[in-house]
């Protein structure tokens, strides 16, 4: 149940902080627009339907061209929902930006990590593998995936070889360094998923 | 991008003078906490060579000291420096004078 936008990566940099030198991600998120508010009584949840990224009317499809004109919202490239306790504090049409956050606050941050296609075992899961040299023979393999007769198959969950990354990933109760909503800037301490100019969803940590 | 980037290191850049460069003799007065005491130590010593930009730029000082050759590196924008004082200008032609090293006492 908390307030959230969507952004966009801008990079990473490093600035010192009390005289320490901390790595940070600036991000920059221009203000999202309201398109829809959901009620409980007609929706059964209260949440705020926000379009992100301004998008000409033909990059979207007429359906969608048709949702915006509705709320009388320009048309977005993003649509996302967030809940909120209070539906009737909000507008149709109104943004919501970075003043939501201000510096010191705890956020969560998710996004799409970057896709690394197939990889081994041990990039994916951190195995070990085997001695470089010495007659080795066994390098990078995954080793044994099971037992025998007992139960006579490899279990569920293995950890094996496969696509690795390109998944959603939450980085929990990152600190805001700064906030500067001339630009839309919000400046984090620590990483976050993706690649420069990805779409990441900011949201206010509880707990 | 960049812009963006290079705009919010700005706020963190320390205002200090640059003119010194690779081959100088410079001071740098460098602020040490001790527990709750601070006091300033001073390296003073050669410029070897500047690396990175931005927040990320970095002065590594040669000297020798008690007959052994010391290097440092020093954050150019951390607060922690007071601030870094040219002694003696040099006539260096290379951008990084590493042969420096390799250079015996004269006297």
């Amino acid at each position: 149940m908390s307030l959230g936008i969507l952004a966009r990566k801008v990079g990473m940099t490093q600035l010192f902080v009390d005289a320490r030198a901390v790595g940070a991600t600036v991000i920059e998120a221009q203000p999202s627009r309201i398109v829809q508010i959901k009620i409980e009584a007609k929706d059964g949840y209260n949440a705020l339907q926000l379009g992100y990224d301004e998008v000409p009317d033909r990059k979207v499809t007429r359906p969608l061209r048709g949702h915006y004109q509705k709320a009388g919202v320009s048309t977005h490239r993003y649509l996302h929902e967030v809940r909120v306790d209070d539906p009737s504090a909000y507008k149709v049409g109104d943004p919501i930006g970075v003043e939501i956050f201000s510096e010191g606050d705890k956020i969560d941050v998710s996004g799409t990590s970057r896709g690394l296609g197939f990889q081994g075992v041990m990039k994916r899961w951190n195995f070990a593998g085997g001695p470089k040299t010495h007659g080795s023979c066994f390098h990078r393999r995954p080793g044994s995936v099971g037992n025998s007769a007992l139960p006579g198959r490899v279990v569920k969950g293995k950890k094996l070889p496969g696509h690795t990354g390109a998944r959603r990933i939450t980085v929990k109760g990152a600190t805001i360094l700064r906030v500067d909503r001339e630009r839309n800037l919000v400046v984090l301490k620590g990483s976050t998923p993706g690649p420069r100019g990805g779409v990441l969803e900011l949201r206010k940590s509880h707990g | 991008m960049d812009d963006i980037l290079r705009s919010v290191e700005k706020n963190y850049l320390q205002e200090r003078s640059e003119e010194f460069s690779p081959g100088d003799l410079v001071k740098v007065h460098e602020r040490i906490s001790e527990g709750a005491k601070e006091r300033i130590q001073v390296f003073e010593g050669i410029v070897l060579k500047e690396s990175g930009s931005g927040t990320r730029k970095m002065v590594t000082v040669r000297k020798i000291s008690s007959g052994i050759g010391v290097e440092k590196t020093f954050p150019f924008h951390s607060p922690k420096i007071e601030r870094i004082e040219l002694v003696k200008k040099s006539d260096v032609r290379q951008a990084r004078p590493y042969y420096l090293r390799r250079l015996r006492r004269s006297s």
